[in-house]
């Protein structure tokens, strides 16, 4: 159902201009995918949609054409072989195309949940210039689904030792590619995760409604079974700094992949009252620490009434929604541009729009508002209204004076985004830095300024994607691999 | 891994515990503190490190049992395992020789106050330190204070040892006999620190106050254990745990401290009840 209102706008952008290349109409439609009633799953962190079923997977593999110049797969971060795993399902053939998929990709059914695929793959799909495109994220999600209900999880031929070791920091989409990725090259790879479970942003950020934490733990195991061996509650920094993972413990190369993790906040009035979350903080207690079951759980949250939600992201949809689970009678999101510019997916908008959340676009908050025990009971905000583009292309969001106005909240859930955590950095001097704190590294090879040190994902490029986190993990195993078999 | 070495009791309600652990052992400097999980079901919790032993590979933890965590890791006995140790988290105390430095521990911030007090002995400081509790029986670690410390003055609020009155009276007491202290270190309750910080910015005096707010990761990466510095928002687990109290907002500390106390007695209640059923369950119970 989400599927008619959001292939509107972006696909609309892909038309090439100039020559018309008149595809024919495709004759099967896209399938839709069954999810959980918004009225129902309001009450519940289970998955909301159910995946296609083997027959709808079939049908829909069927609507690729096999494009002699797959254009599909140049909008993969990880150049997975798109129009070869869609023949084999649309073939019946799925251990053929889980194969075909694992060779380019080792954790799918956590990208075909959580890709930006309609401005990926799909976004250059050539069904979609006069249709809608095929469905690769679901179909990607399918296979890896198939296979691990039907399936001993096939592991790769591992080659032979070389005898090198690679420590590979935090257990997010960037380290855990990496890992498997060198281990199935022969190397010995340990990761080093500073919280208690693998996973990183996957298991504390994403909610279960929208990657269950069981398929995560699925794809970690199958990591493990490459070889890659993991030590929890290990801050390097801290608890060994990357110099002693040299020359005390033996590493010949390390890999950087720890994630933005610092998170910002507005920086006004009231933003250090009770009440007052990061959206880093809500959702870890939520999913990480399983607050959500309290007392059967230790770690507590506040069960709010009304909440705000600042910030027009993913990470601002996933707040937004895990509150409405822990039972919040009015969540509102508070962006300061139009929905035009929001950055979450559509598919997230509009699974929580159907949930209910309230939209309050062109709205910038001033101050949040407190009562005598320091909570929060209101937040004042201002209407704004668009005006020039700004660097980024968007169009800047100007306050209408005079326009203030208070929105009655018990909790505000601040979603606008990452900085560099400094953790690890600081301890490291080596390593050189850009002015937000992020690590300086190499686009093709993710080599940083210190010999052997690799660094991808977030602490590279900034608050991002899973994908793409991979997608720099790809490049970097590839580089170390190299740099490993010269010493 | 993270097993139970040895432990105490060493007042109403406050554990001594000496925990297996490598690499903490090792890195660990004065000032720096750990989080801990009991169990599957626990949650994260910050604790000040006491005291380690590089060679043995220990650290050693003392708490009050406040709550259902801390009560449930008094319940662990010699051999149990913490199943989440991680650390050593937080800056270090700044230790450098600065003359004379007083070092204030109210009721268990001594033990936090402990470390600090011996590494700033060993730098070569005058260590004047004030301990003070509710009783004497709630004193802890006088026998350590006083190995590590010049002088070690004592306070108890209803007078049953030494001075009667708070740790504030006992510093002004310093004060007034002209000692000149070149830098407090301060310890305890938010409103204990809140009082010496008052008192000693009357008189210039430096003063360092070690927070113990609400934490998650402990890495910097939630912001739950913001605290109000200068006028500006700081995370006790990467720009703290050490302060300077004459900055920190105490009372903003004091109303964040609380933000779960409905959630922790429910907890503690259930604990309560748990613990009965269990004792009823055991052969011999009723």
């Amino acid at each position: 159902m989400t599927e008619d209102k959001k292939d509107k706008k972006d696909i609309k952008a892909t038309k090439p201009k100039g020559k018309r290349l008149k595809p024919k109409k495709p004759k099967i439609p896209r399938q839709p995918m069954p999810e959980q009633e918004p009225k129902e799953r309001i009450h519940n962190f289970n998955e909301v949609p159910y995946g296609f079923s083997i027959e709808t997977a079939m049908i829909e593999a069927a609507r690729c054409i096999q494009c002699k110049k797959p254009v599909c797969i140049d909008g993969c971060p990880v150049e997975i072989n798109i129009p070869a795993f869609l023949l084999a399902i649309k073939e019946g053939d799925f251990e053929k195309s889980i194969k075909i998929m694992k060779n380019d990709n080792a954790l799918p059914a956590i990208c075909g949940r959580v890709c930006p695929q309609e401005d990926q793959c799909e976004k250059l799909c050539v069904i979609g210039i006069k249709g809608k495109p095929v469905a690769i994220g679901r179909l990607e999600r399918f296979i890896a689904d198939w296979e691990r209900k039907n399936m001993e999880i096939s592991i790769p031929e591992i080659a032979p030792s070389t005898g090198k070791k690679v420590a590979v920091v935090g257990a997010g989409p960037a380290g855990l590619t990496v890992a498997g990725e060198l281990a199935r090259l022969g190397h010995d790879v340990t990761i080093f995760e500073a919280l208690h479970k693998p996973g990183g942003v996957l298991i504390y950020g994403i909610p279960e409604f929208r990657l269950p934490k069981a398929i995560v733990m699925a794809e970690v195991d199958y990591v493990k079974k490459l070889g890659v061996k993991i030590v929890y509650n290990a801050v390097i920094g801290k608890y060994l700094t990357l110099d002693e993972l040299f020359n005390e413990e033996g590493f010949h190369a390390i890999f950087i992949g720890v994630g933005a993790g610092l998170p910002y906040f507005m920086n006004i009035p009231g933003e250090n009252l009770n009440g007052v979350y990061s959206a880093n903080e809500y959702l870890t207690r939520a999913n990480l620490m399983k607050a959500y079951d309290f007392p059967n759980y230790d770690t507590p949250i506040m069960r709010s009434k009304k909440v705000a939600v600042i910030g027009g992201g993913n990470v601002a949809m996933d707040s937004a929604r895990t509150a409405l689970r822990l039972g919040a009678e009015s969540v509102t999101v508070v962006y300061r541009r139009s929905r035009k510019e929001m950055p979450a997916r559509d598919e997230e908008l509009d699974h929580a729009e159907e949930e209910g959340v309230i939209f309050k676009l062109l709205t910038n908050p001033t101050q949040i508002n407190g009562d005598d025990d320091n909570w929060v009971k209101s937040m004042t905000v201002l209407n704004m209204k668009l005006g020039e583009p700004d660097s980024s292309g968007r169009r800047r969001p100007v306050p209408i004076e005079g326009s203030e106005w208070d929105l009655e909240v018990d909790t505000v859930i601040v979603a606008i985004g990452n900085g560099a955590n400094p953790l690890l950095t600081e301890a490291t001097p080596e390593l050189n830095l850009n002015k937000w704190g992020n690590i300086i590294a190499d686009d093709e090879t993710c080599l940083t300024s210190m010999m052997g040190v690799y660094a991808g994902g977030d602490i590279v490029i900034g608050a991002a994607t899973v994908i793409l986190a991979m997608g720099a993990g790809k490049r970097a195993y590839r580089a170390m691999h190299k740099y490993l078999m010269t010493l | 891994m993270n097993q139970i070495l040895e432990k105490k009791i060493i007042s109403e309600g406050v554990k001594d515990i000496t925990i297996s652990s490598q690499h903490i052992a090792r890195k660990r400097k004065a000032g720096q503190f750990i989080i801990l999980r009991i169990d599957e079901y626990g949650e994260r919790i910050p604790m000040t490190i006491v005291d380690s032993d590089p060679k043995a590979g220990t650290i050693r933890l003392i708490f009050q049992e406040v709550g259902k965590s801390t009560y449930s890791l008094g319940d662990l006995e010699v051999g149990d395992e913490i199943l989440d140790l991680v650390g050593p988290l937080g800056k270090p105390t700044h230790i450098e020789n600065f003359g004379t430095v007083v070092c204030v521990g109210g009721g268990i911030g001594v033990a936090p106050v402990y470390p600090i007090a011996a590494a700033m002995k060993e730098a070569g400081n005058e260590v004047i330190s004030i301990i003070g509790s509710r009783d004497k029986d709630l004193l802890i670690m006088e026998q350590e204070m006083s190995e590590v410390s010049d002088r070690l003055l004592i306070t108890t609020d209803d007078g049953s040892y030494g001075l009667h009155g708070f740790v504030t009276n006992a510093l002004q007491n310093l004060i007034d006999e002209g000692v000149k202290i070149d830098l407090c270190v301060a310890i305890g309750p938010v409103v204990m620190m809140g009082a010496v910080s008052n008192l000693t910015k009357e008189f210039g005096i430096e003063t360092v106050v070690s927070l113990n707010s609400i934490m998650v990761d402990g890495t910097g990466m939630c912001g739950c254990c913001r605290v109000t510095v200068g006028n500006k928002t700081q995370f006790v687990c990467v720009d703290g745990p050490e302060f300077d109290g004459h900055q920190v907002d105490f009372k903003e500390l004091m109303m964040r401290q609380s933000a779960y106390l409905p959630q922790e007695k429910e907890a503690m209640d259930r604990y309560h009840k748990c613990k009965l059923e269990r004792l009823a369950a055991q052969p011999g119970g009723k």
